[in-house]
């Protein structure tokens, strides 16, 4: 797979996914998806399970019609998994690709 | 899962080596040719040079950042490389010279990289004018600045080794340390000795632009010792052949991360991508150590017998991944042993298990040489000068880069210690042979080509 770099400067371009790691509790999808709907952001994907004994969900988003910035629906994220005590990352899916494929 | 290509175990583990494995960028470093910035005043080289860095760099940082973000990778430096200065500044004496650091020192400063390096001059067949008042000036230079990097290099295998500039290097590195000497010498931890020096490397203190490189590039080091020595203590106790596959792989997953942050930095400051070094660099951390990779491969203390051995088997198995996972693998590319920045050399330094002897016989098998040592500070110039000749040596005959960091420590001696802080680390002085090299070095002239330089 060719190394591309994706587009420059598209904060609203490409997909990402977002990993929620933490203990299971009533309203996590339901408080991620609010953000993420706050943002305009299209949901593609969710994949959950306990994975080395930590509750794990991982969603694929499509960023092309976002509403904010990457940075702030980073911070956003960050602050909603402060409030439902669970780790939240968001990362441009290219990394992945990069790192887990021939 | 119809758009999720990834398996859950994969995303864990990218999360996994950045979180709790210490993988990061260590540098976007960004080469700026200054061939077209010569001028027949000093003030103009200066405002051309000033203008020209901070014009090409002023958006490094914040690229970085964002870049960092996006990826969920840390990005630890921002660092720039320039031409050699001996290449740029014409008829420059001592003092024009060091108006000229002063100048990258000012830029460095105004685009808020850590370092900027190409303070330096190639004299591996002899020295210019400018070398010479190069050579005379880095001292100066290095105690006046903070953020730049200085190199020289003194042989290749194509040239011989260049046993005059030795000699002065010798003395270069003590005056450095003696005007440093109120900073735990720190000038000398911004200065490399290098025998067939490479023209892309994007780590200091040797990074430069060489004149075969085009007006700028990105290039990028990638780091992950951390991440090797998780992967090999899960693997318990296979055999050779499977722990290099481990390495490969890791090296292979590590070598596309920093790939895929140089060509992006690159698309989005409008320069070429230059290309990837693939060092495992350690730092201070603990849990980032290249010596603990060694230890775990099986050894009590990395310093005891098998060291060599384990490193080439180290250094090989990040090449061979690393290269299957980019087309532009360059720089210095295998596993760096600089001293002060590794927890296991320190604890092992201390506990005298590590002698500069053994790695010596390491730097044979990997990246750099001998590295962010700090040495006696009443070493003698002309040791120091055999020690970086022993460097060269190795590297000229058996066609690598090895280079020399030295710090003689004033005042200090065998069992104290200097600290630098931060990514430059902390180290025990350790000891060098006192038997003296004086008439070794004062013979002068060049030592010869050997046959492996002719080659066509």
């Amino acid at each position: 797979m060719p190394n591309q770099a994706p587009q420059p400067g598209g904060p609203q371009a490409g997909r990402a996914i977002l990993t929620i790691i933490g203990s299971d509790r009533v309203g996590i999808i339901a408080g991620i998806a609010n953000v993420l709907a706050d943002a305009n952001v299209n949901i593609l994907d969710i994949s959950q399970s306990v994975i080395r004994e930590f509750f794990t969900m991982i969603m694929m988003v499509d960023l092309a019609g976002a509403a904010v910035s990457f940075h702030e629906l980073s911070e956003r994220l960050a602050r909603k998994g402060a409030e439902l005590s669970v780790r939240v990352e968001i990362q441009r899916e290219e990394i992945f690709k990069a790192m887990h494929r021939i | 899962m119809r758009h999720l290509n990834f398996s859950g175990e994969e995303i864990l583990e990218t999360i996994n080596m950045v979180r709790t494995e210490q993988l990061d960028i260590r540098t976007i470093t960004v080469g700026i040719s200054l061939l077209d910035c010569v001028s027949d005043t000093c003030d103009g080289l200066c405002r051309n040079v000033y203008d020209k860095v901070e014009r090409v760099a002023r958006d490094l940082r914040r690229v970085s950042a964002d870049i960092s973000q996006e990826f969920g990778l840390p990005i630890i430096n921002n660092r720039i490389a320039v031409t050699p200065v001996a290449l740029i500044a014409g008829r420059s004496g001592q003092q024009d010279l060091l108006r000229i650091a002063e100048t990258l020192d000012r830029a460095a400063h105004a685009v808020n990289v850590d370092f900027i390096g190409g303070f330096s001059a190639q004299v591996e067949k002899g020295m210019t004018h400018i070398d010479a008042n190069l050579f005379a000036a880095i001292p100066a230079a290095l105690a006046a600045t903070q953020r730049v990097c200085a190199s020289v290099n003194i042989g290749s295998t194509r040239a011989g080794l260049n046993m005059d500039a030795i000699a002065a290097m010798g003395r270069i590195v003590k005056q450095t340390a003696a005007l440093t000497g109120a900073a735990n010498s720190i000038g000398c931890a911004k200065l490399v000795v290098f025998c067939n020096a490479v023209e892309d490397n994007p780590f200091m203190a040797g990074a430069f632009h060489g004149s075969s490189e085009p007006e700028c590039t990105v290039n990028v080091g990638v780091s992950g010792p951390g991440v090797v020595l998780r992967a090999i203590k899960a693997a318990g106790d296979v055999d050779f052949g499977t722990l290099a596959s481990i390495i490969r792989r890791t090296a292979f997953k590590i070598t596309r991360a920093g790939e895929l942050v140089g060509r992006t930095a690159a698309a989005r400051l409008g320069l070429p991508f230059g290309i990837v070094d693939l060092s495992l660099a350690p730092t201070p951390a603990e849990g980032d150590s290249v010596a603990r990779i060694l230890e775990e491969i099986g050894l009590d203390s990395v310093g005891t017998h098998g060291s060599t051995a384990a490193l080439a088997l180290l250094n090989d198995a990040v090449k061979k991944g690393g290269a299957m996972a980019s087309s532009y693998v360059g720089g210095l590319s295998g596993a760096f042993i600089p001293l002060s920045e590794d927890a296991g050399m320190i604890e092992a330094a201390e506990r005298g298990a590590i002698t500069i002897d053994k790695l010596e016989a390491m730097t044979a098998v990997c990246s750099v040489g001998l590295d962010m040592i700090a040495i006696p500070g009443d070493t003698p110039a002309e040791t120091i000068a055999a020690i970086i000749a022993d460097e060269a040596a190795i590297g000229m005959i058996n066609k690598k880069t090895t280079a020399v960091r030295l710090i003689p420590a004033v005042g200090k001696g065998v069992g104290d210690w200097v600290d630098f802080g931060g990514l430059l680390g902390r180290a025990p002085v350790i000891a060098v042979n006192t038997l003296s090299s004086s008439r070794l070095i004062a013979r002068g002239g060049r030592i010869p080509a050997p046959l492996q330089a002719l080659i066509n």
